[in-house]
């Protein structure tokens, strides 16, 4: 544990990251509710609404609809890429020429841009043309993601698995590493079965990283946008407009900065409420706060 | 039993190369091939898609948009962070869990809440369409995730060190570049790992805040996908040139990997 | 409870073995009857903690076997040889309670409910954990969690033998003295075969009645505590027990005599070859006289502890150490000195010659 010496003079270190996140942060929020609580007639005339835009999002079926979704993703995205990063990390060698080329291979999926992630998955689940579409059309299932919303959210999900799932992987194996020999040692000695290690050793020390790939991976869906917009454009209809699409179609699309602006203010919102809890969860085990 | 366990990460990494292969396999093939054959591997091995992109310089400086933009942003944010980790690490000041607090938030920020206000603001200072602007903007989420890794590993080296080097007579600057940074270099290795991997793979800024100076590969990407003609053989070569620089940095922090996320900072 | 008897054991981490430093352990024999209590003494990177593992089962040895009552086990995995092994920093289940963390070989072992509650309660009353049995485990101190992993082994009423690595190595000095007595209770309590791997020579010496000493993969002594410090059989053993270690200083064998210094050193131990490549002299700072004539030596320091005085002295071969009592007079200057016959002894190549 670092012993910190109290020293305001530490400030000074910290202005060049204050300012350059500051000025990328504060700027853009100031103008963010600015236009949350105005009308704009689009040449820069301003007109004082107060709240209505609050109130219209929150009670706009739209949202609901985008917002709606965005949960369901996010929760079936939790519940697919956790359990499986995690059993893939526990299957993973943990010594020997294995190791850096399972590392490498999992980790390209993480390197790609994701406008191509979600260009590649266009292309590979095209029903005549790609891979994934061509066998399972062949194999007897009428598959379409262009077309059909089932497909589409299947195919989402499908790619985000496989975009994703390594980060926890990766996460999850760095945590099973850092387990001491003598715990699974002591458990061999103690009797102790498969299952029992995994629930009584390994599980418990994996709770940071675990809660850290929880954190991330709630973020990041929840805030998904490219890789959906490529693939599917939010359709077929609005099948996987998910809530950061919407968005964008309201503010860049339509220019409905108002609107916007508002479910901006109130999507940070969520998402900062949701980060604090884990942040304190999080920090509360390493004893900081 | 350790037969079956091989099996698993196997499947798992076929599943991931599938994709990625199909990819390649697609680059390789002429558009018409695509669209009227299908096939696991070219009938028409073709290298004119990955001509174009290397003669034509719509193309090709997309990439080298990319790389800059991705260059300055990871020199940027590795260089505000490192004081800044060190101040959290050392010491104690007014506000201090707050400003980390607040500084993780801007990691958690929609990019979808930022993508209309950045356009007008840096509309507003002239640097729309600029490299020096999509580096700034990706230091939102950066800079963030930069402090907190570089924390980590500063907060793994004893102040002893700190304090012998005074004792020793070193000036702060001395001691801090070379003394402590060479301490950490693998910490700065991985910070810089990922901040190229977030720049990089972004792209809804990028793609807002550029219009055809600065314009990343992967604007230009999609904006082929959305006119017609659909030249998917091009779109694949494309694709899978962007595959590369990835690779290419991962394969040099290899070893840094598994240390990077042991530090659980990601 | 059983004999333990290790044959022609060697162990390399290694695929192959080039030279001798590529093994861990070379040619191990030992022989250790029911019940007692020994230790394995020597620095880091000896080998003890190897061949503690390969006693337990953790590790399979490269060469030999491990006998327990004459029954072959080297194959044997940890459970079949029904062993319990405490290791260097505690090693708990976090999640379980305390009394949980007792009960967790024994149900592994489908005892019944009542015997388990029984046999957690004797040996929480005996390690004196009853007050914490419902308490979560994490929550306890560094020796309370020693306790628990001892717990652990201790419930079990079929284990052969228990190991210790280096138990003692988290935890806090003064409480160090309150479990090294604790352990000794134990072993005269209940006569389990118990081997204490350590590099700390009081913690060997106390708790063992024979202590294995170890040196680079190699025995190079078993004895009693007295006799490792009376008669070492090798310059290790002599430097590395004894506070301050045995002096060791280069001479020459003459006629199966010592010649040191110009002098004659008379033993009592009978030196019959003398082709080495380094002949030493051993003798104990404890037993070293002041007398009118002898060796010639010059006190350079003399440090008062309080119990006793130990004085640096220099000669031409290298310097001595004596211990004398509080009271002694110590002539300064030039001096001479005798050593005790009795504890003389000759090294050839480090090893005693006799």
């Amino acid at each position: 544990m670092m012993n910190k010496t109290l020293n305001q003079k530490a400030w000074l270190f910290v202005i060049p990251v204050f300012v350059l996140v500051a000025f990328n942060a504060a700027v853009p929020l100031m103008t963010v509710v600015n236009y949350s609580f105005q009308e704009t007639f689009g040449s820069n005339v301003f007109a004082w609404e107060g709240t209505r835009w609050f109130k219209e999002i929150l009670h706009s079926e739209r949202f609901h609809a985008s917002l709606g979704r965005q949960i369901i993703f996010t929760f079936i995205i939790l519940l697919i890429q956790l359990p499986l990063g995690i059993g893939i990390a526990l299957t993973m060698p943990k010594k020997g020429w294995g190791v850096p080329v399972c590392l490498i291979l999992m980790s390209m999926p993480l390197l790609i841009p994701w406008n191509v992630v979600g260009a590649m998955w266009n292309i590979f689940a095209l029903p005549d043309i790609g891979f994934l579409g061509h066998s399972l059309n062949s194999i007897g299932f009428d598959y379409n993601f262009t077309q059909q919303s089932g497909d589409a959210w299947f195919t989402t999900i499908l790619m985000d698995v496989w975009h994703w799932t390594s980060l926890v992987v990766l996460l999850s194996y760095a945590g099973l590493n850092s387990i001491q020999p003598a715990y699974y040692q002591a458990a061999e000695i103690d009797g102790a079965s498969r299952w029992d290690i995994f629930r009584y050793i390994e599980l418990p020390k994996m709770k940071k990283v675990l809660t850290l790939a929880i954190l991330l991976r709630f973020m990041d869906s929840f805030m998904i946008y490219t890789e959906p917009f490529v693939l599917t454009g939010g359709g077929p209809g609005n099948a996987t407009n998910f809530l950061s699409l919407d968005l964008v179609k309201m503010a860049l699309g339509q220019f409905d900065l108002g609107p916007a602006a508002a479910m901006s203010l109130i999507y940070f919102l969520i998402v900062l409420l949701i980060c604090w809890v884990f942040y304190s969860i999080m920090m509360k085990d390493e004893g900081r706060t | 039993m350790s037969k079956v366990k091989w099996l698993v990460p196997t499947i798992y990494i076929v599943f991931l190369m599938l994709p990625i292969y199909w990819l390649l396999n697609m680059s390789f093939k002429t558009t018409t091939e695509i669209i009227n054959v299908y096939s696991l591997w070219p009938q028409d091995f073709t290298l004119d898609n990955y001509k174009t992109i290397f003669t034509d310089s719509t193309w090709y400086m997309g990439y080298v948009n990319s790389i800059t933009y991705t260059v300055f942003n990871t020199i940027i944010s590795v260089s505000a962070a490192l004081p800044a980790a060190y101040a959290f690490s050392r010491y104690k000041f007014l506000g201090d869990k707050h400003l980390f607090f607040w500084l993780l938030t801007n990691r958690m920020a929609p990019p979808a809440v930022f993508a209309l206000p950045f356009f007008q603001f840096y509309s507003s200072v002239n640097l729309f369409d600029t490299h020096i602007a999509i580096a700034l903007s990706h230091c939102l989420f950066n800079i963030p995730l930069a402090v907190w890794i570089l924390e980590g590993f500063m907060s793994a080296v004893p102040k002893e060190l700190d304090e012998t080097a005074y004792v020793d007579g070193y000036s702060f600057g001395r001691f801090f570049f070379k003394i402590f940074i060479p301490t950490i270099a693998a910490g700065i290795g991985i910070t810089m790992f990922f901040c190229f991997m977030f720049s990089w793979v972004e792209l809804l800024l990028a793609k807002t805040l550029t219009a055809t100076i600065a314009k990343p590969i992967a604007a230009i990407m999609t904006r082929t996908s959305s006119t017609s003609g659909y030249e998917l053989g091009l779109l694949a070569a494309a694709g899978s040139l962007t595959i590369i620089p990835g690779a290419v940095v991962i394969y040099f922090v290899r070893n840094y990997i598994a240390k990077g996320f042991a530090m659980g900072r990601v | 409870m059983a004999k333990i008897t290790l044959k022609n054991l060697s162990h390399s981490y290694l695929t192959k073995q080039n030279n001798d430093s590529d093994w861990a352990l070379r040619g191990v024999d030992i022989d250790w009857k029911d019940g007692g209590a020994y230790a394995l003494l020597g620095p880091s990177g000896c080998g003890k903690t190897t061949l503690l593992n390969i006693i337990s089962g953790l590790l399979k040895p490269t060469e030999g076997e491990v006998l327990f009552d004459d029954k072959d086990v080297t194959t044997l995995n940890p459970v079949e040889r029904d062993i319990a092994q405490i290791f260097q920093f505690p090693v708990i289940y976090d999640t379980m309670t305390v009394y949980d963390n007792l009960a967790f070989p024994l149900k592994n072992r489908g005892l019944s409910e009542t015997e388990i509650d029984s046999k957690v309660k004797e040996i929480g009353e005996m390690l004196e954990l009853t007050s914490t049995l419902n308490n979560k485990a994490s929550g306890l101190t560094a020796d309370g969690k020693q306790k628990i992993s001892l717990g652990r082994g201790l419930v079990r009423s079929d284990v052969n033998v228990i190991m210790f690595d280096e138990p003692l190595t988290v935890i806090d000095p003064h409480l160090k003295w309150v479990l090294r007595s604790k352990l000794k209770e134990l072993h005269q309590k209940i006569n389990r075969t118990m081997i204490y791997v350590t590099h700390d020579q009081i913690e060997a010496l106390t708790f063992a009645d024979q202590v294995v000493v170890m040196h680079e993969g190699q025995i190079v002594q078993t004895g009693t505590p007295v006799e490792l410090f009376e008669k070492p059989k090798h310059t290790f053993v002599g430097h590395f027990i004894g506070s301050p270690g045995m002096n060791i200083l280069p001479c020459e064998i003459k006629n199966g005599q010592i010649n040191f210094e110009g002098k004659v050193l008379p033993t009592n131990t009978s030196i019959k070859k003398s082709n080495f490549n380094k002949t030493q002299v051993g003798i104990r700072p404890e037993f070293i006289n002041f007398s009118n004539d002898g060796i010639a030596v010059k006190v350079k320091r003399v440090n008062d502890t309080g119990r006793h005085k130990v004085i640096d002295t220099e000669c031409n071969s290298g310097s001595i150490k004596i211990l004398a009592s509080p009271s002694t007079q110590i002539p300064s200057g030039s001096v001479h000195i005798t050593f005790d016959q009795k504890y003389t002894y000759a090294y050839g190549d480090n090893w005693i010659i006799e």
